[in-house]
């Protein structure tokens, strides 16, 4: 199929970009959107046009690198699916497809389509963790037996896989799914239950720094969520959080 | 034994002395050779000591030293003897193992040494493996090894690349233990290494179930799974401390599956005999590396580890025979920076992206461990390659990645093609659909030819087979690469179950059908669907296509029983280095062995070296060596960039991963091999003059950094054919055609080839020399695998 | 801890759902006006001499609107700036539904009604009773009542207004509860009962303007 691609193109962080119009001839509806763009960066190379940056790592949906806006889309037009992971078949034969990088003020361009996510790391590092020494000398794994049902629920939470589309689809760039996501899988089990006051506080607090939005229920995120990650998680660090600010 | 050891210099029997007599003390350091006979080098110390001083059970505890108190200089003594000793230790080491050649002293011939003609030198590697009995070799080797004290931990910095399991494990522990970290990842995150990828499971010998699994057991199957290529010790120390990773974890909050009593769940695993498998849903490997990316993030809050992301190592710079740090590149800028540190870990992970076409990351490269090799890291065993035998086929020239389903699906899948080549032919221009053609007219493969196992024979095993009935003729799919896996007799047998139980009727084909899609949706639903997102067909209704990937590869750095590689002061963890999987790899131990290298391993053994270095100081980045390292890595951009080539980077990837599959695949040949060799090398040179790098260096360059990549794998699958024909024997993933039993199946030859290949470079791979470790197997009884 | 997202939307949803209990508070009221002009005009002497209702929760009320009002604008030019450079194309109807998206766009119309309303009611009882000290006449309430609603363009404005504030609860009333962190199973009844009242209240306003538009 022949498909008219209107990509974002942007040098680098301080230049301004704007959108550059490709043609692509022959795309097989087998291909993946990634590897659409590498036929068309192929196609661009040999005839002396910068490619198009773009972050992907595994292609297989797990690793979270790959973050395109498609077609007003994050990820795409196809549900519970990554970047990667969708494929030419969800399109028709001449298309016009809109490809914008993931934007939000705490995901600053780097270029063309890659964007700079360390501020979901920085989220992390201010609370996204039980302190456990690594020293191997815990108790035994089976020594608190944990409910099949609260085992389940961290663990749905525990898919998330950073990639941003909730900070890129949500009207207002919030990062409360991804933030709530990790509160939850920890304040479920009760190894993560000790220090959930502090992690709670300290991970919000960052989340806020970062300048990212507020959250105003539209639910977005949770539709465009490549993993399912639930609203309810959303709920459950409101609470812990309002909570944790009542103890003080 | 102690390597090295203190003792007094008697010169007439022990009791014509008395306690005021003054001895000389001496060093005495006993180095293990592989004919089984010991070297022994004594040296005198210039310090004397009283007998009553001395205290003859100083090895006793690591705190104790050998001239007690009521000597009036035994602190300064004692101190003068340590010294000595490290010196000792050091000088041997280098002796033995970076200059080989120049030590007339290491001519000692091995009894095997006539059948390595090539190498005339026989088993020269020393795996410097802890004496004892296997079950003691780790506690003993944990409690003689020299230890860094806390405040001199903190002077001492080391650097990390790669935040996978083995790394991002390894960094927060080291840094939870006190040394400032540097960590190093070419992603964006930590958290996106490949070790995300990994679904099934990880194994440990924690005998939960109560199925009499047991940490010999655990050993035990790798070291048959791994086809008696790997190292006993290393193995059974792996199964040692791999109930240990389960704890740990749990207290980390990975959310394991749990049953309804809410203890941790099992499941069995690639036809091993017990349930010991750890589990959660399909993405085991996204939890744990979570899990060891949250203990990071700990120390990343706490200043202990500084965390480089976007960053690729572009060499390691070596100071007086040591590691002393890498230089990187920043993949935003381009900036090329040092890095100094006491210590270098390499955990960068497998290099099965030298097929083009893999089961791993687009972004998975075997830079690191090459420009290490390339700096005096010997190479093991390059062609231990484990190709998985179910991933979703090759649909075009266009693919650029193939996507693994899990191994438990054979375990309802029946795997089958055509008889006739008629069928297989109408089937890939699509004039049959797969359900067309008659029970009778099917040919199921593996249970024709393995009886015994059937479907569930091991992955080398199943790969091969599926390649010989393709390359026949019989391939399902337009390009004629794929088999069909089946669940039609699943479906009707869990039917019937279904109905019998709910008391339906079992002969209504429709209801039958129907509950057993139930079953099948809930044990595979996540797969199934996968399947159906990338191949646009409905599993439930037609049997799904696979075909034989690359997975995994057991080859990698060589390293010791400490895990350091032949360069002082450079470690290697995880997939990276080769130590425990031996030629073929069971199925989900490769988390088991990355997180068992990252927690529990390298942080002590890491001590024994950096015990050394407590006095050393900040190293500088500005000495000659880094200055030299930092030049030849700009060299290399700019050569690359200026070329005026025509050809794009993966132009010439896509052909170096078909010269491999295709002769240095699933099964190879000498013929083919040198050919190979042949080939590569051409390409190698090709590639120098015609590729085209666009962009320039000190952008985000995409292009560039995976150009940096191939120049390194191009020279890596010449070693990896090379290594192939230098092995005469069939092995686990390694399949000689002139090896192999009359049926077909692959024959070992313990006899000539029980050995580590390890390469040494020497300017180029053609040139690569080999070295050997000879494999003793001791606790295990060396038998044909058979699977009939 | 005043500052951070969480608590910002806190106070949003307590003041949302404070306005809405309010709201409840109004229609009990008013809706006896349709019945009967007495009970309503006790009321409202009630109501409108009452010290505790007029100097504690009167204040209390004006509070509670501004607040919402203006911290539902803040939050929004907050929301906009996180955001940076638009979306050249954003699908917003594709994964969410339109109300919940703006928000500001129905709560912007019922602060213009309120001002109309204000306008309309409140500035004229606070100028009858505060600015020109007229003698207190108990059954003064519902004459104004009817003749407010003597004029078509008033109760167009305010039915169009009563609908905008029915898309404002029903998604505010749920997602009030969501925000204080309120989502397990019982979360399918508050979401019901919240598109009940969210439709079931204006909807009784919008009747309460026509039946006297109708009637008299």
């Amino acid at each position: 199929m022949q498909l008219k691609l209107k990509i974002w193109r942007q040098k680098n962080g301080k230049s301004k970009g704007k959108f550059e119009t490709y043609y692509l001839n022959d795309v097989s509806p087998d291909m993946s959107f990634l590897e659409m763009m590498d036929v068309l960066n192929e196609n661009l190379m040999l005839k002396g046009i910068d490619p198009i940056a773009f972050d992907h790592d595994c292609r297989e949906g797990i690793c979270g690198s790959c973050s395109m806006f498609i077609n007003g889309e994050a990820h795409g037009p196809d549900r519970l699916v990554t970047t990667c992971q969708l494929h030419m078949r969800k399109f028709k034969d001449g298309d016009t497809i809109y490809v914008e990088p993931f934007r939000a003020k705490p995901f600053p361009v780097i270029k063309d389509l890659v964007v700079d996510r360390s501020s979901f790391d920085r989220i992390q590092h201010a609370g996204g963790f039980i302190s456990v020494n690594t020293s191997g000398n815990t108790q035994d794994a089976n020594a608190t037996p944990i409910e099949k049902e609260d085992a389940d629920n961290a663990f749905d939470a525990a898919t998330c896989i950073g990639c941003g589309a909730c900070v890129a689809t949500c009207k207002n760039a919030s990062a409360m799914l991804f933030v709530s996501a990790k509160v939850s899988q920890y304040s479920l089990l009760p190894q993560g239950k000790v220090e959930a006051t502090n992690r709670v506080l300290n991970m919000v607090k960052q989340m806020d720094e970062e300048g990212f939005g507020n959250c105003t229920n539209t639910g977005a995120c949770e539709v465009e969520c490549p993993k399912g990650i639930s609203l309810e998680n959303i709920a459950r660090m409101n609470r812990e959080y309002l909570l944790a600010n009542l103890k003080g | 034994m102690k390597k090295i050891t203190y003792s007094l210099n008697y010169r007439k029997p022990k009791n014509s002395y008395n306690n005021d007599d003054e001895l000389m003390v001496c060093l005495r350091s006993y180095q293990k050779l592989n004919n089984g006979k010991f070297r022994v080098v004594k040296k005198s110390t210039g310090i004397k000591c009283k007998l009553k001083d001395w205290d003859s059970d100083w090895h006793k505890s690591v705190a104790r030293n050998p001239i007690k108190s009521t000597d009036e200089n035994f602190l300064e003594k004692n101190r003068i003897l340590k010294d000595k000793s490290i010196e000792l230790h050091t000088k041997l080491t280098s002796l033995f193992l970076g200059n080989v050649k120049s030590d007339p002293k290491n001519k000692t011939t091995s009894p095997d040494s006539t059948k390595t003609k090539q190498n005339g030198r026989g088993f020269l590697l020393d795996s410097r493996v802890p004496p004892g009995p296997i079950d003691q070799k780790w506690v003993t080797h944990k409690n003689n090894i020299r230890l860094v004290s806390p405040s001199n931990k903190r002077e001492i910095d080391i650097i990390v690349v790669g935040t996978g399991l083995a790394g991002g494990s390894a960094a927060a522990t080291l840094a939870e233990l006190g040394y400032n970290v540097k960590a190093f990842c070419f992603q964006d995150s930590p958290r996106r290494a490949h070790s995300i990828a990994a679904q099934g499971g990880i194994n440990a010998a924690k005998n939960y179930q109560g199925d009499g699994d047991s940490v010999y057991r655990l050993f035990y199957d790798t070291v048959k799974g791994g086809d008696y290529r790997s190292r006993e010790a290393n193995v059974y120390r792996l199964a040692e401390v791999s109930a240990n990773i389960i704890d740990q974890c749990v207290a980390q909050g990975v959310p394991f599956a749990r049953d309804y009593g809410g203890l941790l769940d099992n499941r069995s695993f690639g036809g091993v005999l017990v349930s010991r498998t750890f589990y959660a849903k399909g993405q085991t490997g996204q939890q744990l590396l979570l899990g060891a990316y949250s203990a990071m993030n700990r120390q990343i809050g706490r200043g202990k580890i500084k965390m480089y992301n976007r960053h690729e190592m572009m060499d390691l710079v070596i100071v007086d025979g040591k590691a002393r740090g890498i230089i990187t590149r920043n993949l935003i800028n381009g900036k090329i920076e040092r890095h100094a540190a006491h210590a270098v870990v390499i955990a960068s992970g497998g290099y099965g992206n030298l097929f083009y076409l893999s089961t791993n990351a687009m972004g998975s490269n075997v830079s690191a461990s090459w420009k290490i090799h390339k700096k005096g890291a010997f190479f093991a065993n390059p062609c231990f390659t484990q190709i998985h035998p179910t991933c979703i086929p090759v649909s075009g020239d266009h693919q650029s990645k193939l996507t693994l389903m899990s191994e438990s699906l054979r375990n309802d899948g029946r795997i089958w093609v055509p008889k006739s080549k008629e069928d297989a032919e109408a089937i890939r221009k699509g004039h049959l659909r797969p359900i067309d053609i008659e029970e009778k007219d099917r040919d199921y493969y593996l249970e024709r030819r393995y009886p015994a196992f059937g479907n569930l024979v091991p992955r080398d095993v199943a790969s091969r087979a599926a390649k010989e009935r393709c390359d026949e003729g019989y391939g399902v799919n337009k390009t004629g690469e794929a088999v069909f896996l089946d669940f039609t007799s699943a479906i009707i047998r869990y039917g019937k179950e279904k109905a019998h139980v709910k008391g339906l009727n079992e002969n209504d084909k429709e209801l039958v059908s129907k509950l057993g899609k139930q079953v099948i949706k809930a044990k595979y639903g996540n797969l199934f669907q996968m399947y159906e997102k990338i191949v646009d067909q409905n599993p439930y209704e037609t049997p799904m296509m696979i075909y034989p990937a690359v997975h995994y590869t057991m080859g990698g750095v060589w390293v010791d029983y400490n895990l350091m590689t032949t360069i002082p002061g450079c470690f290697a963890i995880g997939e990276a280095n080769f130590s425990d999987h031996g030629a073929n790899r069971l199925g989900a131990s490769a988390l088991m062995q990355g997180l068992a290298d990252g927690y529990f391993v390298l942080p002590y053994t890491i001590g024994d070296y950096l015990a050394d270095d407590i006095r050393t100081g900040k190293i500088s980045t500005e000495s000659p060596e880094f200055e030299k390292a930092e030049n030849s890595v700009k060299e290399q951009i700019d050569n690359l960039i200026m070329n005026s080539g025509t050809k794009t980077v993966d132009y010439f990837h896509k052909k170096l991963g078909k010269i491999i599959w295709n002769k240095c695949g699933m099964s190879r040949n000498e013929k083919e091999l040198k050919e190979a060799i042949k080939q590569v090398q051409l390409l190698r040179k090709e590639f120098y003059q015609e590729v085209f790098v666009p962009g320039n260096a000190e952008s985000f360059n995409e292009p560039l950094a995976k150009a940096l990549r191939v120049a390194d794998f191009l020279e890596l699958g010449e070693l990896f054919a090379k290594d192939a024909l230098e092995r005469e024997e069939s092995c686990g993933g390694h399949f000689r055609e002139e090896s192999q039993t009359p049926e077909g199946e692959a024959l070992r030859d313990d006899k000539n080839f029980s050995f580590v290949s390890a390469w040494e470079f020497k300017g180029n791979p053609a040139k690569a020399k080999l070295h050997k470790e000879k494999l003793n197997y001791e606790n295990v009884e060396l038998k044909t695998r058979s699977y009939k | 801890m005043l500052y951070s997202t969480i608590f910002k939307k806190a106070s949003m949803a307590i003041s949302g759902l404070f306005l809405i209990i309010f709201l409840l508070q109004h229609f009990a009221i008013n809706i006896t006006s349709v019945f009967s002009g007495n009970l309503f005009n006790q009321l409202s002497h009630f109501m409108g001499t009452n010290p505790l209702v007029q100097f504690v929760l009167q204040p209390i009320l004006i509070f509670g609107v501004i607040f919402h009002f203006v911290m539902g604008f803040v939050l929004d030019i907050i929301n906009k700036r996180a955001r940076g450079r638009r979306y050249k194309i954003y699908k917003g109807n594709s994964n969410a539904s339109w109300v919940s998206r703006n928000m500001i766009i129905s709560g912007s119309t019922v602060l213009a009604f309120l001002v109309l309303h204000f306008y309309d009611f409140w500035i004229p009882e606070m100028d009858y009773k505060y600015v020109k000290f007229l003698p207190e006449n108990p059954d003064r309430y519902f004459e104004e009542l009817v003749h407010k609603f003597e004029d078509i363009t008033r109760v167009v404005l305010y039915v169009i207004s009563f609908f905008f504030l029915a898309l404002h609860l029903s998604h505010g009333f749920a997602s009030s509860f969501q925000t204080m962190g309120f989502n397990n199973k019982y979360t399918v009844l508050v979401k019901s009962f919240g598109k009940l009242y969210a439709f079931g209240i204006p909807f009784g306003f919008a009747f309460i303007a026509i039946y006297h538009y109708l009637n008299h």
